[in-house]
């Protein structure tokens, strides 16, 4: 057994040193390689942290949620039907909320209005988000105006900023009084935008909605679970297509590492048969330049996710911010919480070290079956 | 077909499996037709330096595979909040009919690969490599078992759809939900489960002393390593997860895995297949002294195996007691260890 | 100790280009003697050399070492006998560029793990031997030929090889040292170690210490087998 190690101890103490002995090779291929884990983790760390986020504000969502159609397309929904739900057994609750979004010409962005449930502005007052503040560059105490339904002009004094825990949501929320929301869109006082529901055991919901559905037939109902279940799978769709727009990057890569591992040098083919001729076998230059990959791909692996998670959680992922994020005109300054998932890891290994180990099998064989009498021809 | 990274990390990985040996099979099939290591033409001295590349690539699979089990797994424990009605891995799984069979040929191919390099390591000390044509004639056989293992695995991933909300109807009804139920494995009474583990354990950690001892009985000791992997796995569902998570009808196999449990499974899985592999491969080697030039090695290589594998079941043994005496959960009334 | 008997040896076999370096050798060659290979180049000479030091298989025909037949030997088992039982000094002496002559004396011991602190020192002994200790942590391409030789013999000394092969060993050096070379094979002699060399020069064939001359000629022997 000692004698094992001593061997890979010999061998890595070699490997390293013929890596050191050719640095111009040795640091192009790891800068390359580097470079391409580096882009694939950023994409994956980045849409992950963008799924915590997204699982953070669903966490906060009701667990069942009542909207009304008309014709197939959402309407507002009637306050009797609150009465109606509060009265199946099972439902803790119902409230009726008001949301949806405004159009502000002066931004031309698009803030989303809502009616806090507790702790509402006061009417005439509002509680904007952060990205609010920011395009209309709005401080506490300030005055916005706004067209009404019927053309005339609301305006509301900022109360307060939102204070962001999740700022991909909150960045252009625009909370106003419940008054004020049905003055600026003209809803009567017995229409609501939806319906959430609680249920006092949770393993019901199923069979409460469905009561609901029953009772109400005008409505559509949707779980949370649904919603995050849809979330999951749109976000994982999202990664796999970066992954595969990537996969062009990765492939030239590859054929790059193919490249490099077969192209030895006259001095790298000279070293191996001088190996061979003083006794080493195939099966240990094999393990010399399996070493030499291993360490290459170790190194670049570290170097690669460690630059990406600096990127995507120490610097907002600048580089993938249009393409994986924004459903809103206000990108949200966030900073995503930091956050390292085994099976992450697992799946980026297998798209570089995996396909590079193989790149290199074929290449490395045929260096190391040179024949050890080449050297005295 | 879910479109994730993770699968097609899979996909991916089984298909360059397969391509790879598959590859190896006109060679594997001149091996068998045209070896002939008596004779010093410049062919033969070529397919010799072929076994170097084919025994390397085997290393390879074999390396890909194993992290691909853990990768599947995980993926599919993962994937258990995108199914209605699956809790873990075990429900994902289950969402299609090849779930289960893609697991098991995966393991199939771990273990496969893992004897085949064992009687390629056995075989490379023999200077007339006695072996050669069973071991070219074991790898055509392995190649369609990898093919196999990678066609269900797709055909599994084909097959997941994910039930998804859309805005045009009511989602209310989305599909009808996954039974989970526990299977005839997992109602194994728990004494006999413990009683069968306990005794395999000692079984074969008897056999493998005995080999060290005398000899003898490498072939008994591969028999039995492969009973306590299947009693060892059925001991797991039925029991040993129950003491785990402390719950009397949990019976999911895959969940020791997750970090709620310290990534205990590891600990459970890790020792159990690595000894069944070596003492399988005990018998392998043990058995090829019968060829001239492994007469000496061949039981040498055995006895090492034999050793690795003892005490990788002697940790399995170990970490299963620990696990059932840390427990809070009392399935025996006045058992001794509570 | 070495037997030969019928040996052939094709190059390029069943191609335009074939090509027959050795036709038909029968050799008996003894333990602790020195033996010098001649004849003009491509008579097979060298060809010999890799087929007696285990480098290669021969093409047909049979090679023992010490009444074993290894002619029929994968090339596993070959290297296995060649790094327990010959040393190799080859004629442009194949040094390893960017690493000292020290790591050059150990490189040939590495696959057979082992304590590298004792490899060390068995290493750093040899380069003392052959007065080489002062060089040892020089880089292999600042070495002078004669210094470069040296380095190799101690390479191939680093096993303890029974057979030490030599490849013209005095092709790339002057009178004097060769004459220096020639007091090194003395020297191995002396250890009871066997010593096979190629070599053009009269020098080295005429040397006392050489007890056998033996001449080829078109992949045949010509004379002194």
């Amino acid at each position: 057994m000692s004698n094992w190690f001593g061997r890979q101890r010999a061998l890595m103490d070699f490997a390293v040193s013929s890596l050191a002995r050719r640095k111009g090779k040795t640091l192009g291929l790891l800068a390359v390689y580097t470079v391409v884990v580096f882009v694939l983790a950023s994409a994956m760390l980045f849409s992950h942290a963008l799924r915590r986020e997204a699982a953070l504000v669903l966490a906060g969502t009701p667990e069942v949620l009542v909207q009304r159609l008309v014709a197939g397309r959402h309407d507002l929904i009637p306050a009797s039907h609150l009465q109606a739900i509060r009265a199946i057994r099972g439902v803790k609750s119902a409230e009726g909320r008001l949301w949806g979004y405004l159009f502000d010409p002066a931004a031309a962005a698009n803030y989303t209005l809502m009616v806090p449930a507790d702790d509402a502005p006061a009417p005439g007052q509002a509680v904007i988000g952060s990205g609010v503040a920011q395009v209309r560059e709005a401080a506490i105490g300030d005055i916005m105006s706004f067209r009404a339904h019927d053309g005339q002009l609301v305006s509301f004094t900022i109360a307060g900023i939102v204070d962001p825990q999740s700022a991909l949501v909150a960045a252009d929320l625009f909370l106003v009084s419940e008054t004020d929301y049905r003055r600026l869109f003209g809803i009567a006082a017995d229409r609501f935008t939806d319906i959430v529901v609680t249920v006092r055991n949770p393993r019901e919901v199923r069979t409460v909605a469905e009561k609901i559905d029953a009772a109400l037939p005008d409505t559509r109902i949707i779980l949370r679970d649904e919603i995050k279940r849809t979330y999951e799978s749109v976000f994982d769709w999202r990664e796999g297509m970066v992954l595969l727009l990537l996969a062009g990057a990765v492939l030239a890569f590859f054929i790059f590492a193919w490249e490099k591992a077969s192209g030895l040098s006259a001095e790298e083919k000279r070293e191996i048969g001088i190996l061979k001729a003083v006794g080493w076998e195939t099966g240990d230059v094999i393990a010399l330049k399996s070493l030499e990959g291993v360490l290459v791909s170790l190194t670049a692996f570290l170097l690669g996710y460690l630059a990406a998670w600096l990127h995507v959680f120490q610097w907002g992922a600048p580089l993938f911010e249009p393409v994986l994020k924004g459903w809103s005109v206000l990108y949200p300054d966030f900073r995503l919480a930091p956050h390292v998932d085994e099976l992450q890891v697992a799946t980026l290994f297998f798209f570089t070290v995996f396909p590079y180990t193989l790149a290199n099998v074929v290449p490395i064989w045929r260096a190391a079956t040179i024949d050890p009498d080449q050297v005295m021809r | 077909m879910l479109f994730q990274p993770a699968i097609i990390a899979l996909v991916l990985a089984s298909a360059l499996s397969a391509l790879m040996l598959v590859g190896c099979l006109p060679f594997a099939i001149s091996v068998l037709r045209r070896w002939d290591l008596s004779s010093g033409a410049e062919s033969q001295v070529r397919l010799e330096k072929r076994t170097y590349l084919v025994a390397t690539l085997v290393k390879v699979v074999l390396a890909a595979e194993a992290a691909a089990l853990v990768l599947f797994v995980f993926n599919a424990d993962r994937m258990a909040s995108l199914f209605t009605g699956a809790m873990c891995a075990v429900g994902t799984l289950k969402v299609d009919p090849y779930g289960f069979p893609a697991l098991y040929l995966k393991l199939a191919v771990f273990f496969l690969a893992a004897f085949w390099l064992v009687l390629n390591h056995v075989d490379n000390r023999g200077w007339d490599y006695p072996l050669i044509r069973v071991k070219y004639a074991a790898l055509i056989a392995l190649a369609p078992l990898l093919l196999a293992a990678g066609v269900v695995q797709l055909a599994y991933f084909l097959g997941l759809r994910a039930d998804v909300i859309t805005s045009c109807c009511s989602t209310l009804f989305s599909g009808g939900g996954v039974t989970v139920t526990s299977n005839s494995v997992a109602a194994l009474p728990h004494a006999w489960a413990l009683g069968l583990l306990g005794a395999s354990v000692a079984g074969v950690l008897a056999s493998g002393g005995a080999y060290l001892l005398w000899g003898r009985g490498g072939v008994l000791h591969a028999l039995l390593s492969l009973a306590v992997l299947a009693i060892g796995l059925a001991a797991i569902i039925s029991t040993i997860s129950v003491y785990v998570y402390e719950l009397p009808h949990h019976h999911c196999p895959f969940c020791i895995l997750k970090r709620e449990y310290d990534h205990l499974g590891y600990a459970l899985y890790i020792p159990l297949f690595l000894g069944t592999a070596l003492g399988v491969g005990t018998g392998i080697a043990a058995a090829a002294r019968r060829h001239a030039s492994l007469q000496q090695v061949g039981p040498a290589i055995a006895r090492r195996l034999a050793l690795g594998s003892m005490l990788c079941f002697a940790a399995f043994g170990g970490v299963c007691a620990a696990l059932v005496w840390r427990s809070h959960l009392i399935l025996f009334e006045g058992a001794p260890w509570h | 100790m070495i037997g030969l008997s019928q040996v052939k040896k094709a190059y390029n076999q069943g191609r335009a280009n074939e090509f027959w370096a050795l036709r038909g050798v029968d050799l008996h060659l003894e333990r602790g003697r020195v033996t010098v290979f001649r004849g003009p180049s491509g008579s097979g000479k060298t060809t010999l050399l890799t087929m007696v030091g285990c480098l290669a298989r021969p093409s047909s025909g049979r090679v023992s070492l010490e009444g074993r037949d290894i002619s029929a030997l994968p090339e596993r088992f070959l290297t296995e006998i060649r790094r327990s039982t010959f040393g190799f000094v080859f004629q442009s002496f194949n040094l390893l560029k960017g690493i000292t002559a020290l790591e050059n004396v150990m490189v040939p011991a590495y696959p057979l793990g082992g304590d590298h602190g004792a490899l060390k020192r068995r290493a750093l002994e040899l380069l003392d031997r052959l007065h080489m200790a002062d060089k040892a942590h020089s880089n292999a391409e600042w070495l002078s030929g004669g210094e470069a030789q040296r380095v190799a013999i101690a390479r191939a000394l680093v096993n303890d090889p029974r057979i030490v092969i030599a490849d013209e060993p005095t092709a790339n050096l002057d009178s004097e040292r060769s004459a220096q070379f020639l007091d090194i094979v003395a020297q191995l002699k002396a250890e009871g170690r066997t010593v096979l060399m190629t070599s053009h020069d009269p020098l080295v064939a005429e040397a006392p210490v050489v007890d056998r001359v033996v001449s080829l000629r078109d992949g045949l022997i010509a004379g002194g087998g």
